[in-house]
């Protein structure tokens, strides 16, 4: 293990987090609030010291290997949330640590789950802050780190940090150079958000709301600066929020497809066709079966698109209180919770991707239980699927459903139905936000005792860095030095 | 530059390496994923699963917008057919390993009709490598510039050696002729020596100069320079072929023992005046009793290094003059330096140095850009040639008013033919070409940068 070189880039990631506090002090100082100004400038300036402090620490070995990249990415995600807690705690705006804490891990992670009752109470630079993490965390820290600069030069090392931040079954450079692909991703995601903004700019909504809510769509997070979430704005807007959340749980990888100019690859990709054949369904399931509540077709339509979108993307937000809907539609949300959005992309969930492999591997299997001799392959777009991606589907799927297990167990001493406990486990691991029952999308997880707090803490970063990082934590073997 | 590397073997991972430092975009193809995951986890570079001679892979690595395709597989048929598909998808340049001696003859309207660029044969390369060893027997390692004028070689100074204890300044009274030391390897340290540098016994120097120079300091400084006339070799493989054939030519008496009987028909058919000897070369009576302890030279050729490495300290401990020792894993230099064996030759690493420097070459279209790169002392002292232009900085200029950067010499001038050992009141000229030495640790990429 080689602690140097992880403690060098910690200390890296500490560093950056300072630099990106700083627009939230320039919007609190812009809207006068001094005391929140005070509280990020001062978080800020101690989030740099430890980082200037950690980056003296200059690794002579510079071997690292994929546990160094797994272990790394688990850590820098803890202490980088537990500093942009600061924020909150220092301000008192959020006078509990462990609801900092809470809120600022939704946010990284891109959950969207949040303590706050009226979130409108919180100072204009707090709630900028809070949308800005889900822009950062929605395509990842690590893979930022490496667009400004290589931690090695010419050597592949860095594709270990890629690996563990980035979600999805195979993780793959778009070009032979680590850090221009992560330019790459990082260009694609600031020009959709961009474009976002001025969509939603262009119906009228006010400039702090609509660059949050960009931060809050890119990332597929789901924070929102109203307590009603998305239910008060125009329906144009809520339409080009429905569109966005879908896009941006679209793998990356088509987009840059699209930007060589090489569409034909992209309806070859099967994951695709099945993310928006289900997006599709959903929505016209859902529409059918709430017809009743929006009395005519075309509004039950928009609202089924915007939650489906909002939930299987893992985003969050919320246009009508869809606890209130009748059972197979929140059943169907409840599904949509577990599946989630592409790999490559930035939402959450198992992803599409992996739902497909074990599809077909369990076709396979059947067909090798029914003729024992015959040899069957699986495919994905055309290429055989190695085994070793296989195992670490089947390995990702054990890992889940035992974390789901445990945090059920746990969650369920708060005494809650057990519907508001499997939705908020499963809204917290799939990094959505909003569950079902008492974690509904009108309501908030201030209710929670704070041993469930830390619980639901735990599975939303292990949800966004995809269990194997925090297994690789777990593992005394890793932290043995060889 | 963009560039697509077929073959993830021995070639193509130096390669990779070598040129993925220099930071050029690569992609790797290869049939293994095993090979291939390794190599992505350790480079910054893409790899691509698949037959890198058909023509979808070579779309899926992005061969079309590709500056220059290096095809390395294991199989010079397949090296041809992987550049012929390339040249299709609209590479700029192709490069491909052809090296079976039997394609030889027709290699020069293979290139033509296939629009090669260029072919590399690391047994032919590595052969014609020893050959030069063989010929200049005193110099370790030797290497040449500017179209063959100007040489480099590596010498041992031993204690009788009239060098030791010599300042530098001093070095053209002592050595009587036109030469520069330019690197000195000193207990595993290098250094670029200034005037004020002494030599001492057991330092490895690095002298250039033009050849007749050289040859007069090896000469004058009474080293041994008997002329090799009798040579064995252990081991029948291709470079054994091609330096058989070269020594022959040369009037040279050439034993080869090989273990093989059908390799060893075979090489007796194609190489009639050589005397072909089946047998196993690893055994000392067999050694003994074909007259080891009597050869001017012993060149050990097998396909495993460690054999060919016992093979050599063997043929020291008998005391032949010249032993040549071909090594694929250079990694552990040190190490068989530690152990006497000094002259080493890496097939690999001898066309990886000729790929780098054509490569070096594409790229730098400006007029004082490399024009060629040798890495001596184990890859850590650079060799530089550059062109002067008219944008030179400091034309004109004596070299006594110019700071240069340190650890860096300007060890020779060659103004159109003529070698100029350069001393303090020498000029750079535009149309000069330069060669610059300096420690590896750092990239100059035109002459300029070499000025404080």
């Amino acid at each position: 293990m080689n602690y140097k070189m992880i403690a060098n880039l910690i200390g890296r990631i500490l560093v950056l987090e300072a630099a990106f506090l700083l627009p939230a002090a320039g919007i609190s100082l812009y809207y006068q609030e001094t005391k929140s100004c005070q509280a990020i400038v001062i978080s800020a300036v101690v989030t740099a010291l430890f980082g200037v402090a950690l980056m003296f620490i200059k690794a002579k070995n510079k071997n690292f290997y994929a546990r160094e990249g797994y272990i790394s990415a688990a850590l820098v995600w803890i202490v980088m949330s537990l500093f942009g807690a600061l924020p909150f705690f220092l301000s008192a705006e959020i006078p509990s640590y462990i609801d900092c804490v809470f809120e600022t891990i939704s946010g990284f992670t891109t959950t969207g789950a949040s303590i706050l009752s009226n979130v409108e109470t919180l100072s204009k630079g707090l709630l900028y802050w809070r949308s800005f993490t889900h822009w950062v965390g929605g395509m990842g820290v690590l893979v930022f780190v490496l667009a400004l600069q290589p931690m090695s030069r010419g050597s592949g090392q860095d594709v270990h940090l890629l690996r563990a931040e980035s979600p999805g079954p195979v993780v793959e450079k778009l070009t032979p150079k680590m850090h221009q692909s992560a330019k790459i991703l990082y260009g694609i995601y600031i020009g959709m958000t961009l474009l976002q903004i001025l969509l939603l700019l262009l119906g009228k909504m006010p400039v702090f709301d609509a660059v949050t809510t960009a931060f809050g769509t890119a990332g597929t997070g789901g924070f929102g600066v109203r307590v009603d979430s998305m239910a008060s704005y125009s329906h144009y807007i809520q339409t080009v929020v429905t569109i966005f959340m879908a896009l941006f749980g679209v793998n990356f990888i088509i987009y840059y497809y699209i930007l060589l100019g090489k569409p034909s690859q992209i309806f070859r990709n099967e994951e695709l066709r099945l993310y928006l054949f289900i997006l599709l369904a959903a929505t016209l399931l859902i529409s059918f079966n709430t017809i009743s509540f929006y009395h005519s077709f075309p509004e039950a339509l928009h609202h089924s698109a915007f939650q489906v979108s909002s939930i299987m993307t893992t985003t969050g937000f919320a246009t009508v209180d869809f606890n209130l809907w009748p059972q197979f539609s929140k059943c169907i949300l409840l599904l949509l919770m577990i599946v989630g959005a592409s790999a490559g992309s930035t939402g959450g969930g198992i992803k599409v991707a992996r739902l497909l492999l074990l599809g077909k591997y369990a076709r396979c299997e059947r067909k090798r239980i029914v003729s024992p001799r015959e040899i069957s392959l699986v495919r994905m777009d055309g290429k055989v699927v190695d085994d070793d991606i296989m195992r670490e589907v089947n390995l990702y799927m054990t890992s889940y459903f035992a974390v789901i297990a445990a945090s059920f167990l746990l969650i369920s001493l708060d005494n809650f139905d057990i519907e508001t406990t499997i939705s908020s486990v499963l809204a917290c691991l799939n990094n959505i936000g909003p569950g079902l029952g008492l974690a509904g999308p009108m309501s908030c997880y201030e209710g929670f005792s704070n041993f469930s707090k830390l619980v639901l803490c735990i599975n939303m970063l292990v949800g966004r860095l995809e269990i194997f990082p925090f297994l690789t934590l777990l593992a005394p073997s890793a932290w043995e030095r060889k | 530059m963009e560039i697509v590397i077929i073959g993830d073997g021995k070639v193509g991972l130096t390669l990779t390496a070598q040129l993925s430092k220099e930071g050029h975009n690569i992609v790797i193809i290869d049939r293994d994923p095993q090979v291939l995951r390794e190599t992505v986890e350790q480079f910054d570079v893409l790899g691509v699963c698949g037959n890198g001679a058909s023509l979808s892979v070579q779309r899926e690595a992005g061969v079309g917008n590709a500056d220059l395709l290096i095809a390395a597989t294991s199989s010079d048929e397949v090296n041809m057919i992987c550049c012929v598909s390339a040249r299709k998808l609209g590479v700029r340049r192709t490069i491909a390993r052809v090296r079976n001696p039997e394609y030889a003859e027709q290699l020069v309207f293979l290139k033509e009709e296939l629009g090669l660029s260029m072919t590399i044969n690391p047994e032919k390369a590595a052969a014609m490598e020893i050959l030069n060893l063989l010929r200049f027997p005193a110099a370790l390692k030797r290497d040449t510039f500017a179209k063959g004028r100007v040489e480099i070689i590596e010498l041992k100074l031993k204690e009788d050696n009239p060098l030791c204890g010599k300042y530098l300044s001093e070095l053209a009274k002592v050595a009587k002729a036109q030469v520069l030391i330019c690197a000195v390897e000193r207990d595993e340290q290098v250094y670029i020596p200034t005037g004020a540098f002494q030599l001492q016994e057991e330092d490895e120097i690095y002298v250039t100069g033009a050849a007749r120079n050289l040859a007069a300091l090896v000469n004058h400084l009474d080293i041994e320079s008997r002329k090799i006339k009798n040579v064995m070799m252990i081991g029948g493989g291709r470079i054994a072929f091609y330096l058989a054939a070269a020594l022959l030519q040369d009037g040279c008496a050439v034993k080869i023992i090989e273990i093989d009987p059908d390799r060893c028909e075979h090489l007796a058919s194609i190489l009639p005046h050589a005397h072909i000897i089946n047998a196993d070369g690893s055994q000392p009576n067999i050694l003994l009793s074909e007259g080891l302890a009597d050869a001017d030279a012993l060149i050990s050729l097998t396909d495993i290094d460690e054999e060919n490495m016992v093979l050599s300290m063997y043929a020291n401990h008998l005391g032949v003059s010249k032993v040549i020792t071909k090594i694929n894993r250079v990694e552990y230099d040190e190490v068989f330096r530690n152990m006497g064996i000094n002259s080493i030759v890496s097939p690999k690493n001898l066309v990886c140095n000729d790929i780098v420097r054509y490569v070096r070459a594409m790229q730098n279209t400006s007029e004082d850009a490399v024009i060629a790169l040798h890495r001596i002392v184990n890859n850590r002292v650079e060799a530089l040639e550059f062109l002067v232009s008219e944008d030179t900085d400091y034309l004109g200029i004596p070299l006594r008013d110019i700071q240069l950067k340190p650890d860096i010499l300007i060890a020779c001038i060659n103004r159109s033919g003529v070698i100029i050992i350069p001393n303090g009141s020498s000029y750079l000229q535009k149309g000069d070409s330069v060669i610059v030495v300096t420690t590896a640790d750092r990239m100059y990429s035109n002459l300029n940068s070499i000025f404080a």
